[in-house]
């Protein structure tokens, strides 16, 4: 048996740094909102030739009222613009003058929309974490001995902000050197991460609950040592399938999908590490 | 469970499996019945081939976003006015020709919206444009101080310093009530002008708008530009009005198709627009399926290295899983976008979850010595609850995310939440009829098969 608890001060430390990491990245880089919500254009074209440099680019469409462009070439042939909110007509012409390519992708959202994604977001992000709290709440109420049952939702919690905010931490860093934006997709992984992490908190806890019940003698500490190697093997190996096909769409799953399959990677390692190592610990440190 | 209800799921759970197979998947089904029939001169009939539903992101389209300006509307009516539209830029993009075009009003807030949904469209530059040109007619007209505004406008075109003003208001008469427009001629110039006739609801508006000004002009503008203003001589029931403006005889006759294919009741402007080219499309339809197959044959290669014979039978109940909610797709019909395929993959990766945990339960009561059916039972009664409050939490959020709207989210939630769902029913029924089956066999003593 691996006795968890007794370096939880490691995993602690661990956590504390990786949160801090994050905090210092988001308040030195923040998070870049990508075009669903602040409004703007991506272009994304593809040559027949190999493409030209950026400053062709740059020189074919210099005449184009398109405020600023940002160019990022996503293949030999294929080159993302990002730009403001153009009409149909700039549309059009930015197409003429790109000779030699074809149009892979436009899409173009106002900043009317953008800001109603940014009032939606908001709106389902604290419905989801409520319903979390809600969920937490029901499923631990029966469970008072020794320690009460809003306890067992305080360490989940911990755990679930432990594993949004590192992820948070990463795309600001990844935002601020590699220029990846916050889409609707990134949100949506967070928001799963969200449900998924809770799970396996759960699971654990689950364990725990049961083993109160049939091991009336032990202490709660050897409790939640012995719940913790139990699940062990099942939390690793839930995670390791669930990894094996996110890794898929990220590395086979192309652009779109990429860094959907990459919030969704962090966020679900940050969860198998934080239930194993941090929520059950966070509850063996109240009950002393 | 008795030994032949035991068997009698098994049945079940293979005919399940062919069906769900073959509907999923009838090519290879379909290329063997015409094997077949080839080979001993028979006449079995093909498996049903529904196609799979693709969304823009997957075949190539467009999708617009219009916001409609309801400002000169009665609220009251809105509703009737959105469907209005809606109907006449469905009979504009029939009209060119795009194959099966999804168009719908959508409320958000204070504004009123029209999404084009155009799939495969060759040219969505051609697309908008046309769909822009569908003309706006409206019938305006003396503001009360009309003779000033026009002095304002004299002195403006005199000097070149302010701007112009309309001289004329909108009035309750627009391209709502028409009812048909035509080609015609001019009784002594032979001129072409766009004969006009409304509806009895429009031929009132127009009789009291007519009876109204005497004597003043009422002008006819199209896109918010004036055509013309003839002078009302008199009351003009029946509802017919004719617009005169110069044109050559080709433009009197596009104005009034345009104006047949549907004026619309109220101005629309393009805020959003998402296009994918139909290269992209496949692209990206054949990234994502490569993923999934081989995020499914990972899944597979690992659940038989750590579980063995059950993580053998638990791919088996996979492959029937992935199968099952492919059919389901495919009659629900459930539109595949690239989100939903990630969904769905993610799905897969959640869906042996359950059996993980049922796994590592037995693999436990094995090693306290259990019978092997005493193992199989707990397992499943012990690990239920995890299984169920794990899923719970998912398809929690995967609602909540569903009521985000937008499209990307709301295909990813919708493949979720099947996936979760039928996982439990492959996870539980499937699996657990699959190592019943081998209860009281040779195979159960054989302990390395199990760990």
């Amino acid at each position: 048996m691996i006795p968890f608890l007794k370096y939880k001060k490691i995993y602690f430390t661990l956590s504390g740094l990786l949160i801090l990491a994050s905090l210092v990245s988001l308040i030195l880089f923040g998070l870049k909102p990508g075009i669903d919500f602040t409004g703007g254009s991506i272009l994304e074209i593809r040559y027949q030739e190999n493409r030209p440099s950026n400053e062709e680019i740059r020189e074919a469409l210099s005449d184009l009222d398109l405020g600023e462009v940002k160019i990022q070439p996503s293949s030999e042939k294929r080159v993302i613009l990002r730009i403001k909110d153009i009409s149909e007509e700039v549309h059009q012409q930015m197409i003429e003058r790109l000779e030699g390519s074809e149009e892979l992708r436009f899409e173009t959202i106002g900043p009317v929309i953008g800001r109603e994604m940014e009032q939606k977001t908001k709106v389902v992000a604290i419905l989801a974490v409520l319903a979390i709290l809600l969920y937490i709440t029901i499923a631990f109420r029966k469970v008072s001995r020794p320690i009460p049952s809003w306890q067992y939702g305080i360490a989940a919690l911990i755990a679930l902000g432990h594993d949004i905010f590192i992820p948070l931490g990463v795309f600001a860093y990844l935002g601020h050197f590699y220029g990846i934006q916050i889409t609707i997709p990134i949100i949506t992984a967070l928001l799963t991460i969200l449900g998924y992490s809770i799970n396996n908190t759960v699971v654990v806890f689950d364990r725990v609950r049961e083993n109160l019940t049939i091991n009336k003698s032990s202490s709660f500490k050897e409790i939640v040592d012995k719940s913790l190697n139990q699940t062990l093997a099942r939390s690793i190996n839930t995670s390791l399938t669930t990894l094996l096909v996110l890794f898929a769409i990220f590395f086979l799953g192309g652009e779109t999908l990429k860094y959907f399959a990459l919030a969704l990677i962090i966020g679900l390692i940050c969860g198998t590490y934080s239930s194993i190592f941090l929520a059950s610990p966070l509850l063996a440190a109240k009950s002393t | 469970m008795s030994k032949r209800k035991n068997h009698i799921s098994i049945i079940f759970i293979l005919v399940l499996a062919f069906f769900v197979g073959a509907f999923s998947f009838p090519k290879y089904l379909n290329q063997g019945v015409d094997f077949l029939n080839e080979k001993i001169n028979w006449d079995f009939p093909h498996f049903w081939n529904v196609p799979f539903e693709l969304g823009l992101d997957l075949q190539g389209g467009t999708h617009l976003v219009y916001e409609a300006d309801l400002s000169n509307i009665e609220s009251s009516d809105y509703d009737s006015s959105m469907q209005g539209l809606r109907d006449i830029i469905e009979r504009r993009v029939n009209y060119f020709g795009v194959k099966e075009p999804m168009i719908q009003t959508q409320q958000s807030g204070n504004s009123y919206r029209l999404i084009v949904e155009l799939a495969g469209a060759t040219d969505p530059g051609q697309a908008i444009k046309e769909i822009g040109r569908t003309p706006f007619l409206e019938f305006k007209e003396q503001k009360e101080n009309y003779e000033e505004i026009i002095v304002d406008n004299q002195k403006v075109l005199e000097t070149g310093e302010g701007d112009f003003k309309d001289p004329f208001q909108s009035t309750l008469l627009t391209g709502k009530y028409l009812k048909k427009a035509e080609i015609g001629f001019g009784h002594t110039t032979y001129e072409p002008l766009v004969l006009l006739q409304f509806d009895s609801e429009g031929a009132d508006i127009f009789a009291d708008l007519t009876m109204e000004n005497i004597g003043k002009p009422i002008a006819i503008y199209i896109d918010g530009i004036p055509i013309s203003s003839p002078i009302v001589q008199e009351k003009i029931s029946g509802g017919s009005a004719q617009i005169t403006g110069s044109f050559t005889a080709q433009e009197a006759k596009d104005l009034a198709r345009n104006l047949n294919a549907g004026a619309l009741p109220v101005p629309i402007n393009l805020i959003s627009q998402q296009t994918i080219g139909p290269t992209l499309g496949e692209i990206s339809l054949q990234e994502s399926l490569k993923a999934g197959i081989i995020g499914l044959i990972a899944v597979i290669l690992f659940l038989i290295f750590f579980y063995r014979l059950p993580g053998f039978l638990s791919s088996l109940a996979l492959v029937i899983y992935v199968a099952i909610v492919l059919s389901l797709f495919k009659v629900i019909p459930v539109t595949l976008t690239l989100a939903g395929i990630g969904g769905f993959i993610l799905s897969i990766g959640i869906a042996i979850d359950a059996n993980i945990l049922i796994f590592s339960r037995m693999k436990e009561e094995i090693n306290q010595g259990k019978t092997f059916a005493a193992s199989i039972d707990e397992g499943f009664k012990r690990a239920w609850p995890s299984i169920r409050d794990g899923n719970l939490t998912t398809l929690l959020v995967a609602v909540i995310l569903f009521g985000f709207g937008t499209s990307f989210v709301k295909g990813f939630a919708l493949t979720l939440s099947v996936g979760i769902l039928i996982s439990l029913f492959s996870a539980i029924f499937v699996t657990k009829n699959f190592l019943k089956f081998f209860e009281g066999t040779k195979l159960e003593k054989v302990k390395w098969l199990w760990k």
